[in-house]
């Protein structure tokens, strides 16, 4: 059905540790993978499925490791991925950081995990707040909390323990949207769209059921309300605990949090969104001598729904392409700081606060060495980073969020709004 | 302090210290020793010297102690058999442990150790931890039994696990009934005919009812199982596709994906003006596009998948082009594929978006990425009738860029586009002839050629540009040798008096100086023609082409049906059905779609060949049974008198229309009905003998498997012509699809790679529906089998012998040609049967004039038509009349056209006379 074994292969291709699942395999198949990927790479054919007779390897890279799944049949390959970035998933949170390092240090936890994640070849538990209540990385405490039947396992809430306590009761729910625009050498719009997500944290004691309302438009139309902004929302995706077939029904989100922090669920936006900071650029190369650039960023001027106030764009990071053999950086500034990062050939613009309705300028000059490169470069396009809080560009709000615990506690919902850029990609000349 | 110590230890005479640690009496330093242990497995020492010592490590209440000498144990067992049993008796202990993790790990590591010998130690406790009152264990066990099977399905049975198992669907929890569903169709699959999962509305609400509950991954395995179900008619369908739609809001993408499969596959069953029809197409629209978020390896996945849906049902994401569009920075395989579905859901209302991006991508640096751009643009023109124009002058301002590769892929894809709009872009020759220099590609080269040579009328100096190519005549590779050939040949018979010279230096080149057997048969043929009967020689060499087809990538319509209902596994993700990437799943049944069902119409095209069957019976009087035999009887059987050669084919002959039965019986039916009337040749048994013979040894054979004969593999491409690589194949159709078997030999010293497949156009437009899958470099002296699954929908061109198919291989070393013969039977399709009393009205309604007859010698009656009917030629009715057996068949080929055929047997004589009546559709 999936996998018949998974690896982890450090850069060389070394294993550095696998689980064999099904046996259906011979695990020094692995010996293959590493070749076939060479050999695609350089054929500029790389792909996320390599075969080598009638074995199958689907893979993934994480930071210095690969991780590999094989089989010889024909399994779910969705599956398969979902479960790989799972692993990578549960690993962070068990190490902070998934690398070789990580992997040796931590062999004994890696194999009780790996042990639990699956199981011939199914993945079963997979939520990592659940594993930690009964695979701990200190082998001391393992007796008392062990001991006990891990319940949640089991339950049909699957992300959530019983007898949980916190002495105030809170939930705070962040929206952040991320706004991706394409525009083009002439300063056409080519593409847009918005994909929102919102984040809980929650602090809440027992097992409590939450109510989430949002201004979305088709709730609204089912319920025959026909005041203040509507957002249509293109797609909606569920973290686990979300009762689909209820808001398949009527729209209701509702719910039993995962306690702490979650993602409960990314929507997409298909309205066309102007861009919130617009860039005016001038690159000129000159061949064997120098490049100039000028860059012009401008931020639109707008209101906040809540409170009349002008915006202010935070962390606003413009990254500028160079050529790869450019040398000796000189920068201008109106505002903010210039740096040139040259691994990734990029000058780097940093403005910490921008606020609406400005426009600040940076020029740049580099020069070229005499011997031009004989490699094609790409022409990748310039990005723009930014944070504008108290502010989504859609207009989606939290309307209510009702919280209802059989105790019968009082419990604070605190709400935040964010817009970031997805990376806004404008196309050079 | 972290592992990372154990791994330090590399002194010697280490495993005798690790087995003096493993016996100490302190229960720290035994599981420190353990973690060495396994630190050492780790990095693949092995340990195995150490197993009575691990073992005896087994029974601790230390549960990490325990999980770590469990893991050692599924290691290294198999290499122990007979220690492993040592083992036996603790798993039977811990899985009465009062505490549920230990009886659980027990009973998942027990079914890991794959030694035969102790597996019928391990029932009792499975029995018990099957019916265990904690939901973790059973959801253990439940896999235990898959595990199991694999290792003893003979054992599994008897003990009764796979009815325990079935019950476990209807357990109150829901992760357990997930495992369960998981486990039996694991089981089902690798055992297709146990009838395992016998799904029945039942089970399938519980299903349905335990999807809302489970993990993610249980949704997955209850999906994946849904979508093996055939509702009972569309009612149900719609009531299954209700409840699963809420999944496809599901964060995970392969939820989602599994999702699309059963709707996908139950869509086939509701009624298309169902208003609940049009819902559910628009509910799928969004969460494929979301897919398109998700991490790059899923997108791969998704955008594969997309390519079959929006070939089954395209409607689904026609608005959808902007999505598609390339990004910068994605994985070069996204964008590759993002390219084809954006070709693929072209359409004039977004042609324009389309090549602005194309245009775009065609200035990248990725040179793959380029060339199919390029690629991409003349696909479009081929597309899109409205486009051409605005493609080819992109076309020519990507020429302008002077980018080597970039043009020489635009003129190959201009080539093309010449042949889909003749006589409507030539004035853009001009600007193609201006790099007529920088062309050194062969496929590049040999394009110029073919325009030069086609529109040499028009080029004033097509001389001279030929002529420049000649002077390095034995350089060129054998595509560009062939096509300038013809192009001289073309250009002489255009413009003959300055062009003499030019050709007598080409065919003698051709004829004298090479070594090239196709290069030098092209010659003799075009000489003898050209000094023989001019006239006709430039009937056939300036004949008029045949169109291109559209598409002609799309997926054979039968594939596409089944691997829809593989949406989201690696099937989907090769376009490949399971049985050509799966050992052993030869013989499982391909997956097929459920029929539509009330009004609905079906997806595909009507049969032309059945509707047209239906139509041509006579409408309203029907005659007895007695007297339309007794007619059928009546027909003249007698061989018509020859009157002469066949004629060459006309150049306007209907393609449909084409001759069965091979060689001599060239025009055998003209179009339609007697539409050409034609010479009967005089002989017919030698290029009938390909075809039907080979069905008739059938009778002979004993203890054939049922379905479509193949004929045994014979040498197509001898070592010594290919540099050492040796072909010997066949042909053989499996479960609806033409397969080329082949198998492949290095005799060679050096190791072939990069293996790919081209077929010339030939009668039934067959083309291999995928690339040759040949995955591992082939060393010296090793043999592999290749199994290429075949389309119908290639160009077509009348090939002689009609069967002829003219194969191109390449791999690593170089380009070999070779032609083959596939048997006709391979294209007789399924759904030849015709009905009795269509039958009988179009056997008369046939002119005698597409009647042939002969004899085949020593065959049995019996047993024949059931062989027959394996190879999709299907006995409509048997008759013995005057002491004389008669069988009446039908097929019908993948083109459209239908062959009726008697066979007459003189009971005691061994000999069969056939008669045969064909007509097109």
């Amino acid at each position: 059905m999936s996998a018949s074994a998974v690896f982890v292969l450090d850069l060389k291709g070394k294993v550095l540790i696998c689980r064999n699942y099904k046996g259906d395999v011979d695990m020094a198949e692995i010996d293959h993978f590493m070749p076939l990927l060479m050999i695609h790479e350089e054929e500029g054919l790389l792909c996320p499925v390599l075969s080598h007779g009638s074995v199958h390897f689907m893979w993934i890279k994480h930071s210095n490791l690969y991780l590999v799944a094989t089989t010889n049949k024909n399994s779910n390959a969705s599956l398969v991925y979902s479960f790989l970035y799972k692993i990578v998933e549960v690993f962070t949170e068990y190490f902070k950081e998934l690398e070789e390092e990580s992997i040796q240090d931590n062999f004994v936890v890696v194999y009780e995990l790996l042990d639990e994640l699956m199981d011939f070849g199914f993945p079963q538990t997979t939520d990592s707040k659940i594993l930690q209540e009964y695979i701990t990385q200190e082998g001391a405490k393992l007796e008392v909390a062990k001991s006990k039947v891990p319940t949640t396992v089991t339950n049909a809430v699957s992300w959530r323990s019983e007898g949980i306590r916190y002495k105030k009761n809170e939930v705070f729910i962040d929206v952040i949207e991320s706004i991706n625009v394409l525009v083009n050498a002439n300063g056409s719009v080519m593409s847009s769209d918005i994909v929102g997500s919102i984040k809980l944290k929650t602090m809440l004691s027992g097992m409590p059921e939450l109510r989430l309302g949002l201004n979305d438009r088709v709730l609204f139309a089912l319920t025959g309300r026909d005041k203040g902004k509507t957002v249509v929302m293109e797609d909606v995706k569920f973290h686990q605990c979300v009762r689909l077939s209820r808001f398949d029904s009527d729209r209701t989100i509702s719910f039993i949090p995962p306690d702490g922090e979650s993602e409960l669920m990314s929507y997409r936006i298909n309205t066309h969104v102007k861009p919130l900071i617009w860039i005016e650029s001038v690159i000129e190369k000159f061949s064997h001598s120098r490049v100039e650039i000028m860059v012009k960023v401008i931020q639109r001027k707008m209101k906040y729904r809540q409170f009349k106030k002008q915006s202010v764009a935070n962390n606003v990071e413009v990254r500028v392409p160079v050529p790869s053999d450019a040398d000796s950086p000189k920068f201008k500034t109106s505002t903010g700081n210039a740096k040139y990062v040259p691994e990734k050939n990029l000058v780097v613009w940093t403005i910490k606060s921008f606020p609406g309705g400005k426009e600040f300028l940076m020029r740049a000059h580099f020069g070229l060495p005499s011997v031009e490169n004989n490699e094609l470069e790409g022409k990748p396009p310039i990005t723009v980073k930014f944070e504008i809080p108290y502010f989504t560009v859609s207009g989606i709000q939290v309307r209510y969020m009702k919280i209802i615990e059989k105790s019968g506690y009082q419990a604070l919902p605190w709400v935040r709004y964010i817009t970031q850029s997805g990376g806004k990609l404008l196309t050079q000349h | 302090m972290t592992d990372s110590k154990y791994f330090t230890t590399t002194k010697k005479g280490e495993i005798f210290e690790l087995k003096a640690e493993l016996n100490s009496d302190k229960k720290e330093k035994k599981k420190e020793a353990v973690k060495k242990v396994i630190a050492s497995m780790t990095v693949g020492k092995d340990v195995s010297a150490l197993f009575p010592d691990v073992v005896n490590c087994m029974q601790t209440d230390n549960l990490e102690l325990k999980k770590l000498v469990y893991l050692y144990l599924m290691n290294y067992a198999k290499s122990q058999p007979d220690m492993a049993i040592m083992a036996v008796n603790t798993f039977v202990k811990d899985c009465e442990d009062p505490n549920p993790l230990i009886r659980a790990l027990a009973v998942r590591t027990m079914g890991c150790i794959r030694v035969d010998k102790i597996t019928e130690y391990l029932c009792e406790p499975l029995r018990k931890c099957l019916k265990d009152e904690d939901p973790y264990v059973r959801k253990t066990a439940a896999v235990c039994v898959a595990k199991l099977h694999d290792i003893n399905a003979q054992l599994v049975e008897d003990q009764g696990f796979l009815d325990t198992l079935k019950d476990l669907i209807s357990d109150s929890n829901p992760m357990v009934v997930a495992n369960a569903v998981a486990a039996l169709s694991e089981i089902a699959e690798s055992h297709p005919n146990s009838n395992l999962l016998d799904l029945n509305p039942q089970t399938i609400n519980k299903l349905l009812t335990a999807l809302n509950e489970c993990t993610e991954w249980g949704q997955i395995f209850i999906l994946d199982c849904l979508a093996n179900y055939t509702p009972r008619d569309d009612r149900e369908s719609q009531s299954i596709c209700e409840r699963v739609t809420p999944r496809l809001s599901h964060a995970n993408s392969a939820v989602v994906l599994s999702a699309v499969k059963v709707l996908m596959k139950f869509m086939e069953m509701l009624p298309k003006d169902l208003d609940y029809y049009g819902t559910l197409l628009k509910k799928l629209a969004p969460p494929l596009v979301t897919l398109l978020s998700a991490e790059p390896e899923l997108q791969y996945v998704a955008l594969r998948n997309i390519n079959l849906i929006v070939q089954r049902r395209p409607e689904i994401l026609k608005h959808e082009m902007k999505v598609f569009f390339v990004k910068y920075n994605d994985p070069i395989y996204v964008k590759l594929e993002k390219l084809d579905i954006m070709i693929r859901l072209a359409s004039q209302a977004n042609i324009a978006q389309v090549l602005a991006e194309l245009k775009e991508y065609a200035t990248e640096v990725d040179v793959d990425f380029v060339r199919k751009a390029v690629r991409a643009i003349g696909r479009c023109a081929i597309k899109v009738e409205q486009s051409a124009e605005r493609c080819v002058s992109t076309l020519l301002d990507l020429i302008q860029t002077k980018v080597n590769y970039v043009v020489q892929e635009a003129i190959v894809v201009i080539k093309d586009i010449f042949r889909k709009y003749p006589n409507k872009y030539e004035s853009v020759i001009a600007t193609l002839c201006e790099n007529l220099d920088s062309l050194d590609e062969p496929e590049a080269r040999a394009a110029m050629i073919w325009i030069v040579g086609e529109y040499a009328e028009r080029i004033d100096n097509a001389d001279e540009l030929l002529e420049s190519f000649l002077e390095g005549f034995h350089d060129e590779s054998t595509q560009v040798q062939l096509q300038l050939l013809t192009a001289i040949v073309k250009l002489f018979l255009k413009k003959p008096t300055e062009t003499q010279e030019l050709v007598q230096q080409v065919l003698s080149l051709a004829t004298q100086d090479s070594d090239n057997p196709d290069l030098r048969d092209r010659g003799y043929i075009y000489w003898r023609l050209l000094s023989t009967d001019p006239v006709a020689a430039k009937e056939v060499v300036l004949a008029e082409k045949p169109l291109i087809s559209e598409e002609t990538d799309l997926i054979e319509p039968t594939l596409l049906e089944e691997l829809i209902c593989h949406i989201g596994t690696l099937a989907s993700v090769y376009h490949k059905p399971p049985s050509a990437f799966v050992e052993g799943s030869r013989g499982v049944q391909h997956k097929r779609l459920p029929g539509s069902a009330g009004s609905g119409e079906s997806v595909d095209s009507p049969d032309p060949g059945s509707a047209a069957g239906a139509s041509e019976a006579p409408p309203a009087v029907i005659p007895s049974q007695g007297d339309l035999l007794g007619d059928l009887l009546n027909l003249d059987l007698t061989p018509p008198t020859t009157t002469g050669p066949p004629p060459a084919p006309s150049s306007g002959m209907q393609l449909g229309a084409m001759d069965l039965l091979g060689g001599g019986l060239d025009s055998l039916m003209g179009a339609g009905f007697g539409a050409a009337p034609a010479a009967m040749p005089a002989s017919f048994s030698a290029p009938v003998s390909g075809g039907l013979d080979d069905l008739f040894d059938l009778g002979g054979g004993v203890g054939m498997p049922m379905g479509a004969y193949s004929p045994p593999k014979t040498i197509w491409l001898p070592a010594m012509k290919a540099k050492g690589l040796e072909i010997s194949g066949t042909f053989a159709r499996r479960a609806g699809v033409i397969q080329m078997e082949m198998t492949l030999t290095n005799k060679a010293m050096s190791v072939m790679t990069d293996f790919a497949i081209q077929f010339n156009r030939n009668s039934f437009g067959l083309a291999p529906a995928g690339p040759l899958q040949i995955l591992t470099p082939l060393s010296p002296n090793q043999s592999i089998e290749a199994s290429l699954p075949l389309s119908t929908v290639g160009p077509v061109m009348k090939m002689e012998p009609l069967t002829n198919l003219q194969v191109a291989v390449k791999n690593n070393i170089d380009v070999f040609y070779f032609s083959c013969q596939y048997p006709i039977s391979m294209l007789f399709v399924e759904d030849g049967k015709m009905e009795r009393q269509v039958f009988l009205a179009t056997w008369k309604d046939i002119p005698n004039d597409n009647e042939s007859q002969f004899q085949i010698k020593d065959c049995h009656l019996n047993a024949t038509s059931n062989k027959l009917q394996g190879s999709n030629v299907f006995t409509i009715a048997k008759r013995t009349v005057e002491g004389q057996d008669m069988l009446y068949q039908s097929m019908k080929l993948t083109n459209g056209i239908w062959v009726l055929a008697e066979l007459r047997v003189q009971t005691g004589n061994p000999n069969y006379t056939v008669s045969t009546l064909i007509f097109g559709v």
